[in-house]
């Protein structure tokens, strides 16, 4: 069994966003980025199903800048093997989407051959689409996102795929297949700090990917803040302040 | 312009968000094709009677889509849009749709365009407006036609339209060479006695609060106002809550009299399950924080400083 687990940096999101000039992306040269949430519970699932079954993991990223860093990360966590696609994009181009490296990661997938594609059910800019649906559809390979629980039983994959409401349903598919993973069976596990420092100098592998990144409408596409106008009405103050203004609030409602 | 709907339902009625995504394309002056996915031909017949105001409703009646099927359900789409021809394909922000839309997008060759709240006619086709980076930016796109979207929920307030429902037209796609199979179905658990749905006043806490040896703060507050204590996903995910107290999108839809959270950023995921609320009031440093728009009050306070701080506020204002 060889799983490839697809992994991808993020924006932290509590950080402040601004935006470039001209509102193609968000101003990139302060703000923190982070192993996607999602992707993070994906790379929890893959090592799990290691140690469950024997499966070998193979981590893959397509990331221009951090991508040693994230899949060195990956091995601290317990991956068997990484590979780092070489993202030719134009330096001064905003990072390609989820939608424009499919591509790239299929081409990946094929070269890597795995059984099983794991990635995180979403990326919060992956506007113009999910990437496990967009791989399956490359790949010709049956698909489900938002899933929370993985069996394998040899080549049938059995996954918990979770709906509104707390509903759940648990599907069976044939290996090879890709899932959009929501939660791992258990929280991502912590990675000591010398542990990560001892892999600092480990080479990572990378491949040059033949295939062009497919069109996305990011041209298209102009961002915006938000108008905030019409929203919470603020209370400021401090803590003991604060607290008696909610109180009294409350108390105004018949609440409390 | 046509647009197809991807129709969700559950125990036989017809998901509001079908009717959510009628109105959005209505706006734009669509024609409205809707297409249900069922199990058999009288349950086609059942839902199709609910959808008032489409102009036209297709369904593909099958076992192996009895229960939504990801691959199978895939396969009935794009059979549907090679019959129709529509402009553009709307599905829904839930599972469904996530699995459906992007896939449908690469495989007839579309462009997507996800998280749309907005859409409006212009010269070449559709502007539309989208939530991105967790709900703290929106996005303008001119989305080239024919093009597949998928649509958040409340992006219009759900309701039907007058008129008769249409006939509804039986498709036959062959669905024989899925690889997916429905073995069970999953109701939530609702042993433990808590019943989020049903509760007048729900504590919310999210990523913030940063591990469970933080949660007797919070138990402590939701004590202190008889309330249910809650989490959003990161924190369920975390382990720090147990699955049943999850509010938002795959956890429990609530409406509340009152919605106190603390350290939520408020991403649409969460909101979907909240933000009918009836008072909402939210914590979060960041005052960029998208929850504030849709709260009706808000604090930028540290709320490890203002959780104790209430709780006591409570507790002797209550003794």
């Amino acid at each position: 069994m060889h799983i490839a687990v697809i992994l991808r940096l993020n924006p932290v999101l509590t950080d402040e966003l601004e935006l470039t000039e001209g509102g193609k992306d968000i101003d990139r040269e302060w703000i923190g980025f982070e192993l996607n949430p999602m992707d993070d519970q994906a790379l929890e699932q893959s090592v799990l199903l290691k140690e469950a079954h024997g499966a070998k993991v193979t981590a893959i990223a397509a990331e221009a800048e951090g991508g040693e860093r994230l899949l060195r990360t990956a091995l601290a966590r317990g991956v068997d093997d990484v590979l780092l696609i070489s993202n030719k994009k134009d330096d001064d181009a905003p990072p390609p989407s989820s939608r424009a490296r499919t591509p790239l990661l299929v081409e990946a997938i094929k070269q890597v051959k795995p059984d099983l594609v794991i990635t995180g059910i979403l990326s919060t800019d992956d506007l113009y689409g999910e990437l496990a649906p967009q791989l399956a559809a490359c790949l010709n390979w049956p698909q489900a996102s938002a899933v929370s629980d993985v069996r394998l039983d040899g080549m049938v994959l059995t996954v918990r795929q979770e709906y509104a409401g707390g509903m759940a349903a648990l599907i069976e598919m044939d290996l090879p297949a890709v899932i959009g993973l929501q939660t791992a069976a258990s929280p991502p596990r912590y990675v000591a700090g010398s542990k990560l420092r001892d892999l600092l100098n480990t080479k990572v592998p990378e491949m040059e990917a033949s295939a062009e990144f497919a069109e996305d409408l990011s041209e298209a596409t102009t961002l915006n803040l938000p108008d905030t106008s019409g929203g919470a009405e603020m209370i400021e103050g401090d803590a003991k302040s604060v607290a008696a203004r909610i109180h009294e609030i409350l108390m105004e409602r018949g609440l409390v | 312009m046509r647009a197809l709907i991807f129709v969700e339902h559950s125990n036989g009625v017809v998901s509001e968000n079908a009717f959510e995504m009628l109105l959005l394309a209505k706006s734009i002056g669509a024609e409205c094709h809707g297409l249900i996915c069922t199990g058999d031909a009288g349950a086609a017949q059942a839902l199709g009677t609910q959808l008032t105001g489409f102009d036209a409703v297709s369904a593909v009646a099958d076992p192996t889509v009895g229960h939504y099927n990801p691959e199978a359900v895939l396969i009935a789409l794009k059979a549907a849009v090679e019959t129709q021809a529509p402009d553009v394909v709307m599905t829904s922000y839930s599972t469904a749709g996530v699995d459906l839309a992007a896939g449908l997008a690469v495989r007839s060759e579309r462009p997507m365009l996800g998280y749309v709240t907005d859409l409006e006619l212009n010269s070449g086709g559709l502007s539309a407006t989208s939530q991105v980076y967790g709900g703290k930016l929106t996005a303008k796109t001119d989305l080239p036609l024919p093009a597949v979207t998928t649509v958040m929920p409340g992006a219009r307030k759900a309701g039907s339209l007058s008129g008769a429902a249409p006939a509804v037209t039986m498709l036959k796609p062959d669905l024989s060479g899925a690889r997916t199979r429905v073995r069970e179905i999953i109701t939530p658990d609702n042993s433990s006695g808590v019943n989020l749905g049903n509760a007048d006043m729900i504590f919310c806490v999210g990523r913030a609060l940063g591990g469970t040896e933080k949660l007797p703060l919070a138990e402590a507050l939701a004590a202190a106002l008889k309330a249910e204590l809650a989490g959003s996903r990161p924190v369920i995910d975390a382990g720090w809550l147990p699955k049943i107290r999850q509010v938002g999108k795959s956890g429990t839809k609530v409406k509340p009299k009152l919605y106190l959270m603390a350290g939520v950023s408020g991403a649409p995921e969460h909101l979907e399950g909240m933000e009918s609320s009836e008072l909402i009031i939210a914590i979060n440093s960041d005052e960029q924080a998208p929850i504030f728009r849709k709260a009706h009050y808000g604090t930028a306070c540290d709320m490890f400083q203002l959780i104790p701080a209430l709780t006591e506020r409570l507790n002797s204002g209550n003794s």
